[in-house]
């Protein structure tokens, strides 16, 4: 390691601080400022202080959207953490069992889904679960099932529960993957230990591997948090900027490139798009600080 | 667990059946869009679930997308912007990386700080200010705009990822070099940066889809007929000829192929690229 500062340092860092402060970091905190400006019907900017997030949470229709967004984005992240994550470490238990048959195969084709586009994932689900193309409504009266079908995607009960399941099926091989890494990091005189013992492998995934990748199920969470709450190009794709029918997929991510940018009958508002931005980074810092400080300090410590 | 592979015992049966089952849930929505791009309309509607056979084969949807010039410019945009953004994160990442790791200064702590805040927070939340830079940059609806963006959104990780392969180069070599009298800038780039070529390919198959896959800053900062990426090209596309079949299945097919395509090459470098993330 060498010592000092000198001009080398500095032709090494300044490219690399320079591109990420201008169009990073210093970006996000212009928004947080932007937030506290509002602009009048001639484009003319003022001052307001809190007054955006006055109008957010206390008018009735803002609030209302902006309620329904929050709350079907915890929704969409629940459905993440349900059914997600679960099939993820499924998955990684049955890949990192010894003498399983094909293991890398299989790792390679569930991670596939996850490095599609976004967009791409939601127009063939689309085309699936249309009622026009009815291949759901064949494949489920295969099964005898075929009064169970609806047009998920266009009804308000459901629509949200589909995209989320959709998401679900594109992601999971990010958490089966980061879990997959941690089983396989377990030393192997651990579990060749149990097994000597006669212990099953059912307990020793619960007794012995489980309680050994808690961080790594801590880290899916986090990643799963800060992914859902930053969501956007599914929604859109799908059911375009509106998040119909109805709202009722209307996410932060949504409602954040409506407010921000237009659309349709909404006019477009900079600075209340700043101040919505605000609020979704505000959520997200609670998630990540919430993490850093309770969560991975005490995981860490159970770990060793 | 000297069992001998043949045995069937019931928790094998369930680690198969179960493994199976999911490859089947993985593979046959991207399965059933290929199969039915290579069939005539009438074929796509009458037995979606069928393989294409010579009466029902067509490539009429094929024939539909590419006949049009502007998906092999979006195609070309796509693949500009990504390589622009990869050859400048890797070489800005690998510098700040190696001035991070290498030279002890003041405030070095700080800027690793400030580095890693850009790996958790995501940079769609500035966008309101990014935009308004670009306006006043006069980059708006240019490649350009998309490359600074995308490289201020990859250097933080192919930073922390670099640091990580940095700290583990020998110090007797760096060293060896010095005595030999040879330029700091030279060490980094005929020393160092050669011997951590693996990491420096992991770091870009990891950066690279994220980016190739982006909708939202091309929706924003380049939605201009001539700057569109194959995503927001896409996007539109099937958009606007939602009734016409062929040539949604043949865009979809069109779209998956270089992302599987490039899988098949590097699968091995980004899986490594996640498990050096996941097990620090």
């Amino acid at each position: 390691m060498k010592q000092g500062f000198s001009w080398r340092v500095l032709v090494f860092i300044t490219p690399a601080l320079l591109v990420y402060a201008v169009f990073s970091a210093l970006p996000l905190l212009d928004t947080l400022r932007l937030g506290l400006y509002s602009t009048d019907e001639n484009g003319l900017r003022s001052f307001s202080g809190l007054a955006n997030y006055a109008t957010i949470l206390h008018d009735p229709q803002w609030s209302a959207s902006f309620w329904n967004a929050m709350l079907n984005n915890l929704k969409f992240f629940g459905i993440h953490m349900l059914v997600q994550n679960p099939i993820g470490l499924l998955l990684a238990a049955l890949l990192s069992l010894r003498k399983v048959r094909f293991a890398t195969f299989y790792r390679t084709v569930f991670f596939l889904p996850t490095l599609l586009s976004v967009v791409i994932v939601g127009f063939v689900w689309q085309l699936i679960l249309s009622p026009l193309w009815g291949v759901s409504e064949r494949l489920l009266g295969w099964v005898g099932l075929e009064s169970w079908f609806a047009p998920w995607l266009g009804l308000e009960s459901s629509a949200l529960t589909t995209l989320s399941l959709m998401s679900v099926w594109q992601f999971v091989g990010m958490p089966m993957m980061l879990i997959y890494a941690a089983m396989i990091a377990i030393p192997e005189d651990v579990i060749e230990a149990a097994v000597v013992e006669g212990a099953s492998p059912w307990r020793i995934f619960y007794e012995i591997r489980l309680p050994l990748i808690l961080p790594t199920l801590g880290l899916v969470t986090i990643l799963t948090f800060v992914a859902n709450f930053n969501a956007f190009d599914l929604i859109y794709t799908v059911k375009g900027g509106l998040a119909g029918p109805n709202y009722s997929t209307d996410i932060l991510g949504t409602l954040f490139y409506r407010t921000f940018f237009g659309y349709q009958s909404q006019v477009a508002s900079p600075t209340m798009g700043a101040a919505v931005a605000t609020l979704m980074f505000l959520v997200i810092l609670l998630g990540v600080g919430f993490y850093f400080l309770l969560v991975q300090r005490r995981l860490q410590r159970f770990a060793l | 667990m000297a069992q001998p592979l043949s045995k069937i015992t019931p928790s094998r049966v369930f680690v198969h059946a179960t493994l199976l089952g999911y490859l089947l849930l993985a593979m046959a929505p991207i399965l059933l869009v290929f199969m039915n791009s290579f069939k005539e309309r009438t074929a796509i509607f009458d037995d979606p679930l069928a393989w294409p056979t010579p009466e029902t084969f067509s490539l009429v949807g094929y024939h539909k997308v590419l006949g049009r010039s502007e998906v092999w410019l979006y195609f070309g945009n796509s693949f500009t912007v990504t390589v622009a953004s990869l050859f400048f994160i890797l070489l800005f990442g690998a510098m700040a990386a190696w001035a991070l790791t290498e030279y002890k200064f003041q405030g070095s702590r700080w800027l690793k700080l400030f580095f890693a805040f850009g790996i958790m927070v995501p940079i769609r939340l500035g966008t309101v200010s990014i935009l308004q830079t670009m306006v006043s940059l006069g980059l708006v609806n240019t490649l350009t705009a998309l490359v600074l963006v995308y490289v201020a959104q990859g250097l933080p990780l192919a930073i922390m990822i670099l640091s990580e392969f940095m700290g583990q180069v020998p110090s007797e070599l760096k060293d060896a070099a010095r005595c030999d009298g040879i330029d700091e800038f030279r060490i980094f780039f005929q020393v160092v940066v050669p011997l951590i070529r693996p990491a420096i390919a992991t770091v870009a198959v990891f950066t690279m889809v994220p980016i190739w896959n982006d909708l939202w800053f091309p929706l924003i900062l380049a939605p201009s007929e001539k700057t569109q990426t194959i995503t927001l090209g896409i996007q539109q596309f099937v958009g606007q000829y939602a009734t016409d079949w062929n040539a949604v299945l043949a865009a979809l097919a069109l779209a998956i192929i270089p992302v599987v395509v490039l899988y098949a090459l590097f699968s091995r470098q980004l899986i490594r690229g996640i498990t050096a993330g996941a097990v620090k």
